[in-house]
């Protein structure tokens, strides 16, 4: 499997938000830490709810928090 | 090492040590006297039939025991719920865990075609649903593992 496409700054954006815990953020969005992990180490792409879930978590558009391939910015 | 892998390492061993240890304690009660007897019939139904409620009843315990000793050790609650990444890795390990059993089944009624005797059919189906046992347990500790 490996890692997907999807990457996301959900590490970055933990800690500066008064250094969240992983199981903090699982219970904001309702997911277990294995999901945060998995998510942090781009092992699993998140469903579009769930991704809502979690940008809505950092008060973020879903861009700011998820992107798609190796940069933040999408290339055509 | 995170809760469901050691859950799905847990359930792997449990499963060979069951099947293991059960096989070991029918095969002495095999009836003795003619391959295709009533009484080898009722060995293999009640060898099924027996195996699966054991199987069940010893999962339960050993996911009990392994909950209470999972919490001492870490001091962590077990998840209590199954969020979209267990449900899919679930739906994964069933798939190929299906797929396993349907190929062990018909494997078993293939050995029928060409004249086996009916206990390889039974043996080939009782061993076709323990690995794909297996097989959903390894499928699970990989996701896990590796991602989905």
């Amino acid at each position: 499997m490996g890692k997907t496409l999807v990457g996301n700054h959900i590490r970055k954006l933990r800690f500066n938000h008064d250094e969240m815990t992983q199981q903090q953020l699982a219970d904001k969005v309702g997911v277990t830490r294995q999901t945060i992990v998995a998510l942090e180490k781009g092992n699993y792409s998140p469903s579009l709810e769930l991704a809502f879930r979690i940008a809505h978590a950092f008060n973020l558009p879903l861009e700011e928090v998820f992107f798609y391939g190796d940069n933040t910015e999408f290339k055509k | 090492m995170t809760y469901q892998e050691k859950k799905s390492i847990v359930s792997l061993i449990s499963a060979i040590l069951i099947f293991v240890s059960y096989c070991l304690y029918m095969y002495p009660q095999y009836p003795e006297g003619g391959l295709e007897s009533i009484e080898t019939f009722r060995y293999w139904g009640s060898f099924v039939l027996i195996l699966t409620v054991v199987s069940i009843v010893a999962h339960i315990i050993i996911s009990i025991i392994f909950n209470i000793v999972f919490r001492i050790t870490t001091s962590e609650k077990e998840p209590r719920f199954a969020d979209e990444l267990d449900k899919l890795i679930e739906l994964k390990a069933f798939r190929n865990s299906f797929f396993v059993f349907i190929l062990g089944f018909l494997i078993a009624m293939g050995s029928l075609i060409i004249y086996q005797p009916l206990q390889a059919m039974f043996i080939i189906l009782i061993i076709s649903g323990f690995i794909s046992d297996v097989t959903g347990s390894i499928t699970k500790f990989y996701h896990y593992r590796r991602g989905v």
